[in-house]
């Protein structure tokens, strides 16, 4: 089978972000970029199902900047065979990135059985890419799986919705799932996986390459800024136990008559 | 003037909290909504009431439950013969699947999960957060119309003055074509209380509750006071939670109108999280935990002393 995972690369989730002084992204040379973490599922979900089927391939893309590649590189440390890389601005819409992607899958020169992406990208928390690059390539997809089963012709997910309900669905392939926290436990790339990583063919292309222009733009991004500071709140110290009660009457009365959400 | 159509959620006999906040929003507009399926007495009420000058009715085979193709493929047709300029929803689960597919159906723009937005005569913008809320942007559409939207639940609020409109009922049949990804069955989740993002209240645990069976205690608050029941990561990670309750940015982004949190020290990645929430309580042992400078009522001690202690002063204020 062609298993393709696409994955992106994110600042760590503990960066301190930072709007860039004109407000038209935000401060990226001192982040420290990781593998946006929903894609490790999907790179996992790909080597599982690699594993069960022999001759398969796994192929990683990305859409970004050559900052550095480490998403590619973990990927493909962790058992990856190859990588596409489009090399673009990190502040791309949804549909360019898509878009790109798909370009990129046209480039690799295979038919893709199967793409495994993350359920969202946790900088710009759109949870579009994967919907739309389904629906751009005319193949069924279910976002947000928890839950796989499958074989060289279909799949049986399962999806995650309010409340942790879950709706399975029987797929027919090729597909996309969209993959979150809970569907297997990454691996971790060995040494040696990471020492045969770097002779792993990445092959970059431009957007122009993958079929992208500024004409794909849908959505415009600007002003960006951090959140309202919130003023100080009120602290009180109910370590003495004699105080407790009083503290916890106190807290639960300016709810009711202060802050009106009681 | 821009033609614009609510895709409206029904829940039960009613129609979900966000659909009508939408709605109120988008008070001194022409606004029509759709729905999937017969729409309920009760919740074509509430959508004159908050604003729908027309509410329309979608029927078709295989549009019993949510399947992505059969809504999408519905929903496309519809809108293509109505000939709308903006399609907005909610940013729920069905939500977040189905807009992204919609809008490409029409190689249109979508912007996601927004927090607040204005329609200058016919021109969008919107402010969304990013990185799960460390930072905020306005977002604009570009390209072919129609455009598409999601607004996160709770963060515009309800329209207290709403401007009704006739709500005038109409049927249209729509077409749920091929389905290629089928649904099989939907298995209940463990509890029946709203979810994270669409809850009013929330109780929160982190990793100082120190067991899962410890959670209890937040049950028993959230029950009084009617919330649902959030996680830290390090929480979940330590396994007293599942992924479904966890709050942060590799969990789910939360704005309720009251965010209790118990035990939790206040991680970069759970603040983003849910400092959009309007009132947040702090419950923790450290002074110095970073949560205090989040909250708007900070508690310093004990929780296993204070939680019980809180939970029944919410009884003698309610009544329970």
């Amino acid at each position: 089978m062609n298993i393709f995972v696409c994955v992106k690369q994110v600042p760590d989730t503990e960066t301190k972000i930072v709007p860039s002084a004109d407000g038209s992204f935000i401060e990226t040379s001192s982040i420290k970029w990781i593998m946006n973490p929903y894609d490790e599922f999907a790179v996992e979900q790909a080597l599982l199902v690699q594993a069960a089927n022999a001759g398969s391939t796994v192929t990683v893309v990305r859409v970004g900047s050559t900052k550095d590649t480490e998403a590619l590189r973990t990927a493909m440390a962790m058992g990856a065979d190859d990588a596409f890389l489009v090399e673009a601005l990190d502040n791309l819409d949804s549909y360019s990135i898509a878009k790109a992607l798909k370009g990129a899958i046209e480039k690799s020169g295979k038919k893709p059985d199967l793409i495994f992406t993350g359920k969202q990208a946790i900088d710009d928390d759109c949870l579009q890419v994967p919907q739309i690059l389904a629906t751009m390539m005319d193949i069924p997809s279910v976002s947000v799986v928890v839950g796989y089963e499958g074989s060289t012709t279909d799949a049986t997910v399962k999806r995650e919705i309010e409340g942790g309900a879950l709706e399975v669905y029987g797929v027919s392939l090729p597909a996309l799932f969209s993959c979150n926290k809970g569907l297997n436990t990454p691996r971790y790339a060995s040494l040696p996986g990471i020492m045969k990583a770097k002779k792993k063919p990445l092959t970059t292309l431009s957007l122009a390459d993958a079929g992208v222009s500024d004409a794909d733009r849908r959505v415009k991004y600007s002003n960006f800024q951090l959140p309202p500071e919130k003023p100080p709140g009120k602290k009180f110290d109910a370590t003495d136990a004699a105080k407790m009660g009083a503290i916890v009457k106190e807290v639960v009365g300016l709810l009711r008559t202060e802050a009106k959400v009681i | 003037m821009a033609k614009i159509l609510v895709f409206a959620e029904l829940h039960g006999t009613h129609v979900k909290g966000v659909t009508l906040e939408i709605l109120g929003k988008l008070a001194g507009h022409t606004v029509e909504v759709a729905a999937i399926g017969t729409i309920p007495g009760e919740a074509t009420a509430d959508l004159a009431k908050f604003g729908a000058a027309k509410i329309h009715s979608l029927k078709g085979s295989n549009l019993d439950h949510y399947s992505p193709e059969g809504y999408a493929n519905a929903l496309h047709g519809f809108i293509q013969t109505g000939n709308y300029d903006y399609v907005f929803a909610g940013a729920t689960s069905l939500g977040k699947d189905l807009f992204p597919r919609l809008a490409t159906k029409f190689d249109a723009g979508m912007v996601s999960e927004v927090t607040n937005f204005i329609m200058e005569g016919d021109k969008f913008s919107g402010t969304r957060p990013l990185f799960a809320g460390k930072c905020f942007a306005k977002v604009e559409l570009l390209g072919p119309k129609p455009y598409f939207v999601t607004v996160r639940p709770n963060a515009l609020g309800m329209n207290a003055n709403p401007t009704a409109a006739a709500g005038v009922i109409g049927e249209s049949a729509v077409d749920a074509n091929a389905i290629r990804a089928m649904i099989k069955e939907i298995v209940k989740g463990t509890s029946e209380k709203l979810d994270l993002t669409e809850a009013n209240i929330i109780v929160s645990g982190g990793r100082a509750m120190k067991e899962a069976a410890n959670f209890k205690i937040l049950e028993d608050m959230a029950n009084v006071i009617g919330a649902t029941v959030g996680a830290s990561r390090a929480a979940v990670d330590s396994g007293f939670a599942p992924h479904a309750m966890q709050v942060g940015q590799t969990g789910k982004t939360v704005a309720p109108s009251l965010y209790i949190a118990c035990g939790i020290s206040g991680a970069i990645q759970h603040l983003a999280g849910m400092r959009t929430s309007k009132v947040i309580v702090a419950i923790n042992s450290d002074p110095d935990a970073p949560i205090f400078t989040k909250a708007d009522y900070g508690i310093v001690g004990d929780l296993f002393q204070i939680v019980p202690l809180l939970t029944q002063e919410f009884k003698n204020l309610l009544g329970k």
